[in-house]
């Protein structure tokens, strides 16, 4: 098999072929490693989707069932021994003792790790551009961007620079950049894969999952995913994942809310969308309208929730024990100094609102007030959940955005979260698969259904992705 | 950032002081829990090992590390909710307690908050306000002349420490004097010891306690402006301490001035308190619920593990011992309060000797005799002194088969050789009591012979000129004989 032959196996399909002997793992590993390299070394010519790569294939053989099909992984993934830095400077030379349970599982599976990814620091970001490795660009279009936090690990997959890729998604990260991208993004539901080595953003919102060229493959990384972690009290004990197999829709009745399916949303990505509802009726799925009331006051619980969680969790970069240290004369000054210096604009941006929303006296007008919201959302959800099986909408408001041209405007860029963070405030399964292209750019479609559905939902997914039969291959290298 | 705080109460309507002051403290106690494992992670506690060799990516909060609550730290806090009369409650949360500070590695401590484990309750006469769990600081130890961090030339980290289970008990303000601290902080040591759920010791820090402190007019019902007291590090530091910062606010009210709402450091060596200087206290923690945990869910399999885990406790046994046993408190409180002791005693009693030891005879040279032949703190379980030979020496003291004296050279053997039959001893060391028969009389007849001006001073009526010639007595029989009756014997044959 050549290496370009190589390189348009899914990972599934990949996997496959190893076990059958007509690939070794090997050469599958050497074939993705030296176009992670090639990309890492480009310089300003790549897509700049690494921070890391691994130096050579694993010495010990490929473990079943995953055969050595290799990962990449977002750089917020702690792997031991490995830079670890979430791009973050304040993690500068970082190696953690110990790596993600997501990440160990899935190479005792046999999936070894290839490559870590560049997103944007902490996973704060909707573009890729706050990294302090610089900015990640689409390959669809060199100059936009590839969507956030996630940005690495979606770039790399659909530039086939990576078979598949573990991303987080805290209000759209792996979802949104999935859109963006032109490949199947998941957030499974909240608490069914640890997190467990993942550094921290929102722990309450945190989830990661699989980033990857169809539905199938992201079943299957999943599977080897998911499962209680002792090490994290928040993990649930769900049920396997089962391989997507589904063809049809019949009877299956798909909510399409006006919230998140209307106003606001860019023409061309509502015309993909509605063209992938017909898609869906010829497959016997049935349309209904739904409400969603409260989920335009997403948005603004999340940016109350999600930073409040942050100024806490980034309380532990202080200079003293690891990452960056910027001596003071005495020990405020030299937190502060590490902190000024190694902190990006939008991270600091969010501890100070974070801490903000936390102080005495604001507490309840703004942490108080949010979570009240969130249950609003998550009843929202589940009284929807009693009329349909799934909530359809765009992923992601617009396609890929130009680079630059929303970093001056946080709010602007926040609202590219607006359809993907309703769901991450549920904490309910979403994902999103490629619907069709809107100006040469992939628009993204976004399933999510009830808790723990996320076997069901992967199967809705792929029936819906046979329909569509997108094509993504003007987007690799 | 230090409040003016009106001291309203401790003034009378036209501003005057009082004549008497009433001081009103409560007190706030950590206990480190004797779990195997730290609060949120699978290190083992450290008992002095070199620093931070007992740390995980957990306890140094180490990026993409999360927190998973102890289950046995949940079962100690059940129970000693359980042993202080709380209201256990059936679901609890973790908060994040947010400051920076170089012992707290998270940026964070993990503490209940406003939804504790237990609420409520009463030990002795000082009522519970709440229980609740939460993970220690790490250890700094500043480098240089001041021994705290703002002088010092450095400072280093241990994190062994760190992430060990505590148990917060808070009293509310019902403590009135620092005696009364003082004891009532023994009993709750005694109570936690017998729990088993700590190792309680002040010196050591696996009890600590802080005192808040105020004043108000004898009798009035309204708080006055309180301050906090922390580190005081040993019983009697505590006490001192109390007492120092009465005297303290007695001072400054009474000459007009105001109590400034702070926190106190108690310095041991001065036995002076110093403020804590602003940059140390923290204004705004921010606490928020824990989301990397989940709520503590107490179930009713926890609820009567947590009863069945709960021995008698010290105050029960106390009360037991005083009004059954009929001894007296203090001797019901040394029994109870020393779990080992009052175990001793009751086997002691329970093994049927004959003759039979009274109660409080028994309690006694427990308390005393043995007590003072063992090593700090042993249990006499495990001295050679069988429960069942001590009754049988007490009880032949008491039926005076053997005199006081020569029943300690008896016990001198048992703690020195073991056994069981106290008899045989007396036997055969011929230490059986001489009865004041005529064997006994000659020899007070010699001892008066011998110490004939002190004879004469008796008999003139001076009673303390006796102890010399009982001495005699008792030299002469090696102490076999009865105090009692040489002391008859003398009085008999100087005829008054």
């Amino acid at each position: 098999m050549s290496g370009g032959d190589i390189v348009q196996l899914s990972a599934g399909a990949a996997a496959a072929s190893v076990q059958a002997g007509a690939l070794s793992a090997r050469e599958l590993f050497e074939v993705y490693r030296a176009r992670a390299a090639a990309d890492r070394d480009a310089g300003g010519e790549g897509l700049n989707c690494f921070t890391w790569v691994a130096e050579r294939a694993p010495a010990e053989g490929a473990a079943e069932p995953l055969h050595g099909v290799p990962l990449a992984v977002k750089d917020l993934f702690c792997v031991e021994g490995v830079p670890s830095q979430a791009c973050s400077r304040i993690l500068e030379g970082y190696r953690p003792p110990y790596t993600a349970t997501a990440v160990a599982r899935l190479r005792d599976a046999g999936a070894p790790l290839l490559a870590k990814t560049n997103q944007d620091e902490f996973a704060m970001g909707s573009s890729s551009e706050n990294s302090a490795f610089g900015p990640v660009l689409n390959p669809w279009d060199r100059g936009r961007v590839p969507g956030g936090s996630s940005g690495g690990s979606a770039a790399a997959v659909a530039a086939g620079l990576a078979p598949w890729a573990l991303g987080t998604d805290t209000g759209g990260s792996i979802r949104q950049p999935a859109a963006l991208c032109g490949i199947v993004g998941m957030k499974p539901t909240y608490g069914t894969v640890s997190r467990y080595g993942m550094i921290a953003f929102a722990s309450s919102l945190d989830q990661a999952g699989p980033l990857t060229r169809n539905v199938s493959d992201a079943g299957l990384l999943l599977r080897h995913m998911t499962g209680h972690d002792a090490c994290d009290a928040t993990s649930l004990h769900s049920a396997s994942i089962s391989a997507p197999r589904a063809e049809r829709l019949d009877g299956v009745r798909l909510g399409v809310p006006e919230e998140l399916a209307g106003e606001g949303i860019e023409a061309g990505v509502l015309d993909a969308f509605h063209a992938a509802l017909a898609l869906a009726e010829e497959l016997g799925a049935e349309l209904a309208p739904a409400r969603l009331p409260h989920a335009p006051h997403a948005l603004a619980a999340y940016y109350v929730l999600a930073p409040a969680e942050c100024s806490s969790n980034l309380a532990r970069y202080d200079g003293v024990r690891f990452g960056l240290r910027v001596e003071g004369d005495d020990l405020l000054e030299m937190h502060t100094r590490t902190r000024h210096d190694g902190f990006g604009a939008e991270v600091k941006r969010r501890i100070m609102l974070g801490t903000y929303a936390l102080s005495a006296g604001y507490y309840e007008a703004y942490y108080g007030r949010a979570q009240r919201v969130r249950t609003k959302i998550a009843e929202d959800f589940s009284s929807a959940f009693e009329r349909v099986d799934y909530i359809v909408s765009p992923t992601s408001p617009t396609v890929a955005f130009k680079l630059g041209e929303r970093t001056s405007d946080p709010l602007s860029m926040y609202l590219s979260d607006y359809c993907t963070v309703p769901m991450s405030l549920a904490g309910i399964p979403a994902i999103s698969i490629p619907c069709g292209l809107s100006g040469g750019l992939p628009v993204g479609l976004q399933i999510a259904g009830p808790a723990l559905s996320d076997s069901a939902l992967l199967d809705a997914a792929h029936a819906l992705e046979q329909a569509i039969s997108f094509d993504a291959s003007a987007a690799r290298v | 950032m230090s409040e003016r705080g009106a001291s309203g109460a401790s003034r009378t309507a036209d501003g005057a002081v009082p004549a008497s002051l009433e001081p009103v403290v409560g007190l706030e106690i950590h206990v480190q829990l004797a779990t195997a494992t730290k609060m949120f992670c699978g290190c083992e506690l450290s008992f002095g090992e070199p620093p931070n060799t007992r740390t995980c990516a957990v306890c140094l909060g180490l990026p993409g590390s999360l927190p998973v609550a102890n289950a046995c730290a949940v079962h100690f806090g059940l129970m000693i909710g359980l042993a202080l009369g709380s209201e256990l409650a059936p679901r609890s949360i973790f908060h994040r307690k947010n400051y920076f500070y170089p012992d707290l590695p998270k940026g964070y401590q993990i503490s209940q908050y406003d939804e504790p484990l237990c609420r409520g309750g009463r030990l002795g006469d000082v009522r519970i306000h709440r229980v609740h769990l939460e993970e220690d600081a790490a250890k700094l130890i500043h480098v240089g002349a001041s021994g705290r961090i703002h002088g010092s030339d450095a400072s280093v980290v241990d994190f062994n420490r760190g992430g060990t289970p505590l148990a917060e008990i808070v009293t509310e303000p019902d403590l009135r004097s620092p005696e009364q601290c003082n004891e009532w902080l023994k009993l709750l040591r005694a109570t936690l010891l017998r729990l088993g759920v700590s190792d309680v010791n002040m010196e050591e820090g696996s009890l600590r306690c802080d005192a808040n402190v105020s004043l108000r007019p004898a009798g009035s019902g309204e708080l006055g402006t309180k301050t906090e007291l922390k580190n005081m590090n040993s019983f009697r530091f505590l006490e001192r301490g109390i007492r120092a910062e009465i005297e303290r606010q007695q001072e400054i009210l009474q000459r007009g001035g105001e109590i400034v709402q702070e926190t106190l450091h108690y310095d041991p060596a001065g036995a002076r308190l110093t403020p804590l200087r602003s940059k140390e206290e923290v204004h705004d923690y921010r606490y928020f619920p824990e989301p990397d945990l989940i709520p503590v869910a107490v179930d009713e399999e926890m609820r009567s593990r947590a009863r069945a885990a709960l021995p008698e406790l010290p105050a029960a046994r106390a009360e037991r011992f005083e009004h059954e046993l009929g001894l007296s408190r203090e001797s019901a409180q040394l029994l109870a309060f020393r779990a080992e002791l009052g175990d001793y005693f009751q086997a002691a009693l329970a093994a049927d000797a004959e003759p039979e030891p009274p109660a409080q005879a028994l309690a006694n040279w427990i308390g005393g005799e043995l007590v003072r032949r063992l090593a700090e703190g042993e249990d006499p379980a495990r001295s050679p002194v069988a429960p069942s030979a001590l009754a049988s020496l007490v009880g032949l003291v008491s039926a005076k088969r053997v005199s006081v004296g020569a029943a300690r050279q008896v016990l001198d053997k048992l703690v020195a050789e073991g056994g069981s039959d106290p008899a045989a001893i007396i036997e055969r060391e011929g230490l059986a009591a001489l009865d004041g028969g005529e064997e006994l009389a000659a020899i007070v007849a010699a001892a008066l012979e011998a110490n004939a001006e002190a004879a004469e001073r008796v008999r003139a009526g001076n009673e303390k000129a006796i102890g010399p010639i009982i001495g005699a007595v008792m030299r002469e029989t090696h102490g076999r004989a009865d105090g009692g009756a040489v002391r008859r014997l003398v009085r008999e044959q100087l005829g008054i």
